[in-house]
């Protein structure tokens, strides 16, 4: 069939359009951007889906044209012939039409279940370091446990550290709902399904940071549950660890302790003095380590976490009403110390929360 | 005349007026009583439409939450209600009953039958849809609207209240609400089911029907079949929440994903439950406005059937990143890949209608085209879901969200506003405004690209669905405010349609019996159409009946115009030949001089009205309220009632005796 020229032009306008919006998005260095893969595993999901996106909008473009030039070309015009032939059909044809998209697809069902079987592969080898991911309402926590690479445990979350040119093997468990562990420019997400581990395989060419999200709806603040997976070379990433493996970086004692332990009970949820235990709430040994904090929606600083101690749920919506209460009281997220205050407790003083930050400011 | 059948008349039975039998078909009170079909079909359509409105507002909140970064306008609670009751709305309050209206008002017409199998049963699915959606949308006011996604997923939405996942008493409204739906979608399955196999005209062949009914016919199996799935899922949820079973719980042994594996295996054959009617509609429009044949009629409805078995075999493409395994995976993968192709069948045959056709673009057709293109733009973006490895990218972002309106607001809405500008003259005697409803068409393409075009790009930029919320410095902003600014496009064009109904209403243009020369039997029928829709049964000779009685075709297969067109002389020679038939087609009552029968003294015995299938739904409701709030006293008036209202029913004869 001839392509009159209107058809061209359509079909070249839709193509340009097209190539241009992806040429863009591929640009977006927002670092989670599936189109800007940083790693093996993402770029091999990137070297399967864009030849087929093509194809795609190739054969989208190539339907929308022949729909709107048929529209044009056989529209009905006043005084026109008006004796269509009446066509019923074309068996030829039909089985064609049939038989093309078959063959296409099956040309694209090769390499695509090629390419879930190779990512699915765990990997092995002493290059492979072990992190296991815990999805909580909302944020993530990352335990490393004792292996070749890491000589003791080390708990911490919402940032995780990893080295270049390392595969990193994640064991994903949630204790409460699902969620979706995801950093599109280093592989495609995971859920964490509870009562499952299951595993995920990711790695960076580059030192960089990239930015993950919990992809499943995991209830109220969803959205706030961000985290980022820091990749260094082997040199930093190993003096990152040396670091976290320290004890507390100040003295928890006296009337820090007496604060957190005792009046305000932060330690019912957290931890503040062992990098190796994981408790309800973050660990909050070498917090300052970190640049974020509340899923990673939150900078370290001073006004921010001075706001955040006395009254989290203002800076993120939380269903934490009775969290101060010991069980059967159940809650998800961090109390307000100020707003709502359970019988019998007391509301944090503007000093306490500095005397708490100030101790959270020094955890380097 | 042809020679009248000796009519039957059912023994008579103890006359049981437990209520006295309504008679009224006409004023305010018939709409809470009647069965007939066409009245019954519009208040489907009213309700949808309403309803559509109402999900339509709910998804312009959350555009202009998310018009900038750190929106402001909801609080994440507000914000995973409305998206919860945006998407739950237009499943099974709009997508679902828009095509069972259209199907309620044409159906019986389109195939030559003077009501639905089962007309009591019929208004009965409808109060049902009806208390089943204010039902739902009662929890904004008594304790917590749904807030769990309209996929609910376990364990969010199956932990005890007492620990806090959701608020409220939102999962329990919406557990028991589409419990509800279910019942009357199920029960309209079955009538459609019923009436399209047994009521069809003498002579109305299974391959002579109209696309439409055939698309109808699988949607009512699909949705007969389906609907069980996600019923026995929510009832567990229900019992998870409420009394400590232990489904999905995984720390007490329970598998959230065993909520997935059911949810979906409804969930799939939904996705065709809504799309195949919308096919079906476009099959119906493109003939007419290109004054062809559809092409290749075979093909089309075969390829219908084949999605609606190959619907059941993909339903894990929804659950890719839940850790199924590769072998799983792949084998769901290429199920999905072999969907694309009946599916890429019809959009050719749909192109081989309109090539060579003298084609009107009127709304109908502009509307029809649009589908065709738009669900084109969805079934590809369908395909690189088949594709896992990108899949796991995509699921769960604004790609998929982009993906999913192509093909239901794209396909099946886009496919509805055809039907309605290609029906809307019989259904109320009016013409709805060209004009307008080209700029209707319009607004809402251009409104529905800008809206969900960018969602590609957002989702493969990494933007995560179901966030109320997102930081600025992702590139993300400008694509966000174009989104929300189509968004409002699209309302507009949606409030061009209001106007345009109102318009036609007050002062539209007259409509004849067939404004659009088109080519099956509902045209056939006078406008308005009366209460027994044909005077007489009428014996079909051909698909396309109504067509082949106006036109034939020349040597070369052109089409030439008979010359008494419009009469019903291409019937009348064959009805000698055909009377036999003449008692399978309708209620077995046939028009006769000394009819004695109810009504307009047309002397045609049709079902008569009845109170109990309203009275019945009445105690759905009530029952519901039992048991999200937990209170046994007012389970007991809800079953009365139901018990009641179904006994009264089953005692009730479908034709009132004669007054006489």
């Amino acid at each position: 069939m001839r392509v009159p020229k209107i058809g061209r032009r359509i079909r070249r306008a839709g193509l340009l359009v097209a190539l241009a919006a992806l040429l863009a998005a591929c640009g977006n260095e927002n670092g989670q951007n599936s189109l800007d893969p940083k790693g093996p595993y993402a770029q091999k999901i990137d070297n399967l889906f864009i030849p087929i996106l093509i194809l795609a909008i190739v054969i989208g473009i190539a339907v929308l044209s022949a729909t709107v030039f048929f529209a044009l070309k056989f529209r009905h015009r006043e005084g026109g012939p008006d004796n269509p032939k009446q066509i019923h059909g074309s068996t030829p044809l039909e089985i064609g039409w049939t038989i093309v998209p078959a063959l296409i697809l099956a040309v694209v069902a090769v390499p695509t279940i090629a390419t879930i079987f190779d990512l699915a592969k765990k990997p092995t080898g002493p290059n492979v370091l072990q992190v296991t991911v815990s999805g909580k309402q909302w944020w993530w926590q990352f335990e490393l446990p004792k292996q070749p690479m890491v000589d003791k445990k080390v708990v911490t979350s919402t940032e995780l550290h990893i080295p270049i040119n390392t595969k990193v093997y994640l064991s994903e468990v949630s204790d409460n709902v699902i969620h979706s562990f995801w950093v599109p420019e280093l592989n495609g997400k995971k859920d964490v399904v509870p009562g499952r581990t299951n595993h995920n395989t990711i790695e960076a060419d580059k030192p960089g940071t990239f930015l993950g999200a919990c992809a499943e709806f995991c209830g109220l603040s969803h959205a706030d549950m961000r985290f980022r997976v820091i990749a260094e070379t082997k040199v930093d990433w190993q003096k990152w660890l040396a670091g976290q493996q320290q004890g507390p970086a100040q003295d928890w004692s006296g009337h820090i302790k007496e604060l957190t332990a005792t009046k305000y009970a932060c330690t019912n949820c957290h931890i503040l003095n062992d990098s190796t235990k994981v408790n309800y709430g973050p660990n909050l040994t070498h917090l300052h380590s970190r640049t974020t904090f509340a899923g990673g929606t939150y900078e370290i600083n001073r006004k921010n976490l001075t706001n955040w101690v006395m009254n989290a749920p203002a800076m993120i919506a939380m269903a934490s009403k009775d969290c101060r209460l010991p069980p059967p009281a159940t809650c998800v997220g961090m109390p307000s110390f100020t707003k709502n205050t359970p019988k019998g407790q007391p509301v944090m003083t503007k000093e306490d929360a500095d005397t708490i930050v100030t101790y959270l400011l020094g955890e380097k | 005349m042809t020679a009248v059948p000796e009519v039957i008349t059912p023994p008579s039975p103890h006359r049981v007026d437990l209520l006295r039998r309504p008679k009224a078909s006409r004023g305010f009170w018939s709409w809470f009583t009647t069965v007939d079909h066409k009245k019954i079909g519009v208040l489907y359509g009213a309700t949808a439409l309403v309803f559509f409105l109402i999900a339509g507002s709910e998804a312009l909140l959350i555009r202009l939450q998310l018009a900038g970064p750190n929106g402001t306008v909801l609080t994440a609670s507000q914000y995973n209600t409305l998206f919860t009751m945006h998407g739950t709305t237009m499943i099974f309050l709009v997508g679902m009953p828009l095509p069972v209206a259209l199907g309620n008002y044409f159906i019986p017409l389109m195939i030559g039958a003077r009501d639905v199998a089962f007309p009591r049963l019929n208004m009965f699915g409808y109060w049902v849809f009806l208390f089943g959606g204010l039902f739902i949308y009662s929890g904004f006011v008594l304790g917590g609207a749904p807030n769990g996604g309209w996929f609910g997923y376990t364990p969010l939405t199956s932990t005890p209240m007492s620990q806090g996942f959701l608020p409220g008493h939102g999962p329990d409204f919406w557990t028991v609400g589409l419990v509800m739906l279910g019942v009357g979608s199920v029960t309209s399955a079955i009538n459609f089911i019923v009436t399209i196999l047994n009521m069809r005209a003498p002579g109305m062949t299974l391959m002579r029907m109209p696309v439409f009914v055939w698309m109808m016919l699988v949607t009512a199996f699909l949705t007969a079949f389906a609907i069980p799935c996600v019923t026995a899922a929510l009832i567990m949820v229900f019992f998870d929440r409420n009394y400590g079973t232990n489904f999905f719980q995984a720390a007490s042994g329970g598998d959230p994903l065993l909520y997935q594996h059911l949810f979906w295996l409804f969930g799939h054959p939904e996705v065709y439950i809504l799309i195949l009617p919308g096919m079906g509609i476009v099959s119906e429009i493109l003939p007419t406005f290109a004054r062809k044949p559809l092409f290749g009629y075979a093909v089309i409805v075969f390829s219908g059937i084949a999605i609606g078995f190959l619907g059941w075999g993909v339903w894990a493409h929804h659950m890719f990143a839940t850790g199924l395994g590769p072998v799983a995976v792949s084998a769901f993968s290429l199920a999905t890949m072999l969907i694309a192709i009946p599916t890429g069948v019809k959009i050719f045959n749909w192109l081989g209608t309109v090539w060579g056709g003298s084609l009107r673009l009127k709304t109908p057709m502009l509307f029809a085209l649009g589908f065709i293109a738009m669900f084109t733009i969805g079934g590809l973006s369908g395909v690189t879901h088949s594709i896992v490895p990108a899949d796991t990218q995509q699921t769960d972002t604004y790609y998929v969200v982009a993906h999913f309106h192509y093909v239901l607001f794209g396909g099946l809405i886009f496919a509805i506003f055809g039907g309605f500008y290609y029906w809307w003259p019989k259904i109320f005697g009016r013409m709805l405004n060209e004009r307008m409803g080209k700029l209707n068409f319009w607004m809402l393409l251009i409104g529905f690209n800008l809206t969900f075009f960018p969602m590609h790009i957002l989702g493969l930029e990494g933007q995560p669905r179901r966030t109320y919320t997102y930081a600025s410095g992702m590139g993300w902003d400008n694509l966000n405010l174009l989104v929300s600014i189509g968004s409002f496009v699209i309302a507009f064009g949606v409030l061009v349609f209001i106007v345009n109904i109102i318009f036609s209403t007050l002062r539209g243009e007259k409509a004849t019996a067939d404004p659009w020369d088109a080519r099956t039997l509902e045209w056939s029928t006078p406008t308005p159409v009366p209460e027994y829709n044909f005077a007489e049964i009428p014996q079909v000779q051909a698909r396309d009946d109504f067509w082949h009685r106006k036109y034939t075709e020349d040597a070369e297969g052109r089409l030439v115009r008979l010359p008494s067109g419009g009469s019903d002389s291409g019937t009348m020679g064959a009805v000698a030949t055909l009377e036999v038939d003449e008692g399978s087609g309708g209620h077995g009552d046939t028009p006769g001089e000394n009819g004695d029968g109810h009504g307009d003294g047309h002397g045609i015995h049709m079902p008569s009205p009845s109170y109990y299938p309203f009275v019945m739904t009445l105690g759905l409701p009530i029952l519901g309220y039992a048991a999200v709030f937990k209170n046994p006293w007012l389970a007991i008036p809800g079953v009365l009632i139901l018990v009641f209202g179904m006994y009264a029913w089953a005692i009730e004869p479908g034709t009132a005796e004669d007054e006489s």
